[in-house]
């Protein structure tokens, strides 16, 4: 039996996963780098 | 090398560096990614799955490369025990197990309309399933070993040996039988149309900046946590 699939659905849901994936990451390690960066400093003014 | 393992000197290079790969990274990923997406021709055998190879390969190729990195820079502090090394192998832990992850969740979606299945137990799949379980474990142990004070000593060994999975996975398509194709790029030679290859270099070279940019970053971040942390300590003991 052959299936009737869209192949267009697998490539759609390939790249939501890899763009959310890849800009949540970059973006995750940009925000904890600069709260760390932050808290670093205001330590060192205390 | 060894000038870079200067704290001073190393924030100097990474804060101009982070953001320049991070731009960089994802202006080349958003030209190749919309060019695989809307210029690529069909492939004959794939059809329009073969779009997929775009952040697939690129994924792949990270999740290995981080763990090679992770061995490089483990091997660099056992020897030299240069502490920025532990730093860069712990900062290379995360982005690692991310794109492992990717390429494992875009494979699995690729392998439904091609292969006809999510999953299989072969070695190419299950040897990639190992990396992302080797990623998990040296996370928690380099997380446990530096609450808790320890050495990066432990880490750096757990480092070196999961290294042995990197040429399992790479010759796992050659060695036993597959449903994964077998490499299409190698040293000097080319399986890969340029009409396909030449957007995915370019998504290789994009991703591999995003990667170099959040190592940076995770190294920034755990060298600040490490001052402020160390700069706490020693007021507490000038108080006491």
């Amino acid at each position: 039996m052959r299936e009737n699939l869209n192949q267009w659905d697998f490539v759609i849901a390939v790249y939501v996963i890899g763009i959310a994936g890849t800009l949540l990451m970059v973006g995750w390690a940009w925000q904890s780098m600069k709260r760390a960066e932050k808290r670093r400093d205001e330590v060192k003014r205390k | 090398m060894h000038g870079f393992a200067n704290p001073t000197r190393f924030l100097k290079l990474a804060n101009w560096l982070t953001p320049a790969l991070i731009a960089g990274g994802l202006v080349l990923t958003a030209i190749s990614l919309v060019w695989g997406l809307f210029y690529v021709p069909p492939d004959r055998l794939m059809g329009e799955t073969v779009r997929i190879l775009f952040i697939h390969v690129p994924s792949a190729w990270l999740g290995m490369g981080g763990w090679t990195a992770i061995a490089i820079s483990s091997l660099v502090f056992l020897v030299w025990k240069h502490p920025l090394a532990a730093l860069a192998a712990r900062a290379s832990a995360v982005p690692g197990m991310v794109f492992t992850a990717l390429c494992l969740i875009t494979g699995s979606i690729w392998g439904r309309p091609t292969w006809g299945t999510w999953w299989v137990w072969d070695g190419r799949l299950t040897s990639m399933l190992v990396l992302l379980f080797l990623y998990a474990g040296y996370i928690a142990l380099a997380q446990a070993s530096a609450r808790d004070g320890g050495s990066s000593k432990i880490p750096a060994i757990f480092g070196l040996i999961g290294a042995i999975n990197i040429p399992i996975i790479n010759r796992s398509v050659v060695w036993w039988n597959s449903l994964h194709q077998p490499p299409s790029l190698t040293v000097g030679k080319s399986a890969i149309d340029p009409a396909f290859l030449v957007p995915l270099l370019i998504a290789v070279i994009g991703f591999s900046l995003l990667f170099g940019g959040v190592v940076l970053a995770r190294m920034r971040a755990l060298l600040a946590e490490f001052q402020a942390e160390a700069r706490l300590r020693r007021k507490a003991m000038e108080a006491v």
